[in-house]
């Protein structure tokens, strides 16, 4: 569905990502884990045009993704929930929604997308009304998630859904996240957390300094020595 | 004394009527202003001057061509919107990413541009329509209509402005991108799109303003200068780019004037108001509704 083919990225005179390789098929959820300041962020902006490559190739579904002007991406079927949620603060739950059908083709089944949204998160129908800025880090990371959903997308990125959630929270974000999969929606997801990521993902990428140190199944990524010294503390 | 009490009662009514009845107009000019700064992040210091061309545009279509008032004006609207989107891709786009104070200087070069282009292609005579509206008796105080047509034009104009941005995508996404601009291109917004809607927009606020003003104000070159400073007042009292801010401000602003023109001189009623803005300056320095952040 998505291919990374020796993408370079960076900002200014800072280059972030190193030829990555990268190849998302369709229905599968793929974890890319790291460091901190490893390029994970960078990665996700890079493949929704918040910025875009120096070389290398990105298609989706075979389309250039490269060439796409960066607001048309989402179009392509590639939505993104950035890293802090970057919610609307002082828009409603429901226009922060809005915002997310905000393409024509989205706009006609807003309705059908909203209830789908509600129906995904009963917490965000009862908030509605209430300003996003105002809610707690669990319920906005809902509101972003769904922000995202409202596109219809078929490949949903997700920059660091458990960043700055209380544990239990974070819980239920991977819950999550394992539902939406269940309705057939590509994941490509970012995470600090590997242990937690591990679990919900059938294949994971390891990225260090900018470059694809390891890739394999979550399977072979928890075995493997080198990621059970560096982050999952065994 | 109980005679003068009661006239001079009368008279304040008056003033405080007309008061609100100004507000209206300087809301409407205010919006537009704030409209564009906080969706911009650009203080158009020519706005007055949009406002001065859209009433060199009514003076022309109505007393030169003979157009009609009703068809007139929402022409000059259009002219004037159109004014502020190419305002916009001429002279603000290529400078977005440069300094603040550029593009304030920037904006402060278009208004002697248009100062001076007025002054070369119409003349320096002061102009007006030739409407004499009656004058509305109501016991013993007068107003003007056109002061009420104003009133309730600007009201109309500002109801569309607000049911525009609260019920339309476009407009949702134009209070969504003062919050965040860098993710709007994930929403599948074209901010540079966006821009252009918004300053064509701006224009269209400061085109309805000149259909109104041209009624009560004759059009000569630096017309600008009669309301362009109190707007700016009034946008930061109000705080640049807040929507609500800025109406309160307009009609405490209209208060002053009208009521201190009431006490003395129609002038002495300006002194006071940028009185009381630089008073208010120091004990409100991030406009009266300044946003706890």
């Amino acid at each position: 569905m998505l291919e990374l083919k020796s993408v370079d990225a960076g900002y200014g005179t800072f280059q972030a990502l190193f030829g990555v390789d990268l190849e998302v098929r369709a229905g599968e959820a793929v974890g890319v884990i790291g460091p901190n300041g490893a390029g994970k962020t960078t990665l996700m902006r890079v493949i929704s045009g918040l910025i875009r490559p120096r070389s290398g190739s990105i298609t989706m579904e075979g389309a250039d993704v490269v060439a796409t002007p960066a607001h048309r991406i989402v179009g392509m079927g590639i939505a993104h929930v950035p890293e802090n949620r970057r919610l609307f603060p002082r828009l409603t739950v429901e226009d922060n929604l809005k915002m997310g059908a905000f393409m024509p083709a989205a706009r006609a089944k807003f309705a059908q997308r909203l209830e789908f949204v509600f129906d995904l998160f009963p917490r965000l129908k009862e908030r509605r009304n209430q300003l996003a800025g105002t809610m707690s880090g669990g319920e906005q990371q809902m509101c972003a998630i769904g922000r995202a959903l409202m596109s219809d997308p078929k490949l949903l990125l997700l920059d660091e859904p458990s960043a700055g959630l209380a544990p239990v929270v974070v819980q239920n974000v991977f819950e999550l996240v394992k539902r939406i999969r269940a309705g057939g929606l590509t994941v490509l997801i970012v995470e600090q957390n590997v242990q937690q990521v591990l679990k919900v993902v059938d294949r994971a990428y390891l990225l260090e300094a900018g470059s694809i140190r390891a890739s394999g199944t979550s399977a072979e990524m928890a075995a493997s020595d080198t990621i059970k010294q560096a982050y999952l503390g065994v | 004394m109980e005679a003068f009490l009661e006239i001079f009662d009368i008279y304040l009514l008056e003033a405080v009527v007309n008061g609100i009845l100004l507000g209206g107009v300087l809301a409407l000019l205010a919006l537009g202003l704030n409209l564009i700064f906080g969706v911009i992040d650009v203080t158009w210091i020519c706005y007055a001057e949009l406002v001065m061309i859209g009433m060199y545009g009514m003076y022309y279509l109505f007393s030169v061509y003979h157009v009609p008032y009703w068809l007139a004006a929402p022409l000059c609207i259009l002219l004037v919107a159109g004014l502020g989107a190419a305002l916009h891709l001429l002279v603000i786009e290529p400078l977005l990413s440069a300094a603040p104070i550029n593009q304030l200087l920037a904006t402060g070069g278009v208004l002697f541009v248009l100062q001076s282009f007025a002054t070369v292609a119409f003349g320096i005579d002061f102009r007006n329509l030739g409407i004499r509206l009656p004058v509305l008796a109501l016991g013993e105080m007068h107003f003007s209509y056109s002061r009420l047509l104003a009133f309730i034009a600007a009201g109309v104009g500002m109801v569309v402005v607000y049911v525009f941005m609260t019920r339309t995508y476009t407009g949702t996404a134009i209070r969504a991108i003062s919050q965040d601009r860098q993710i709007m291109a994930l929403m599948g917004v074209d901010t540079r799109r966006l821009y252009v809607i918004t300053s064509a927009l701006g224009g269209a606020l400061a085109g309805l303003a000149a259909t109104l003003l041209v009624l009560q104000y004759d059009v000569h070159p630096f017309v600008g200068l009669s309301f362009g400073p109190i707007t700016f007042l009034i946008c930061v009292l109000g705080g640049l780019g807040n929507f609500i801010g800025g109406f309160v401000a307009a009609f405490l602003f209209a208060e002053i004037i009208s009521l201190g023109g009431l006490f003395s001189d129609l002038e002495w009623g300006y002194v006071l108001a940028f009185a009381f803005f630089i008073a208010m300056m120091f004990v409100r320095p991030a406009g009266l509704l300044a946003r706890r952040s």
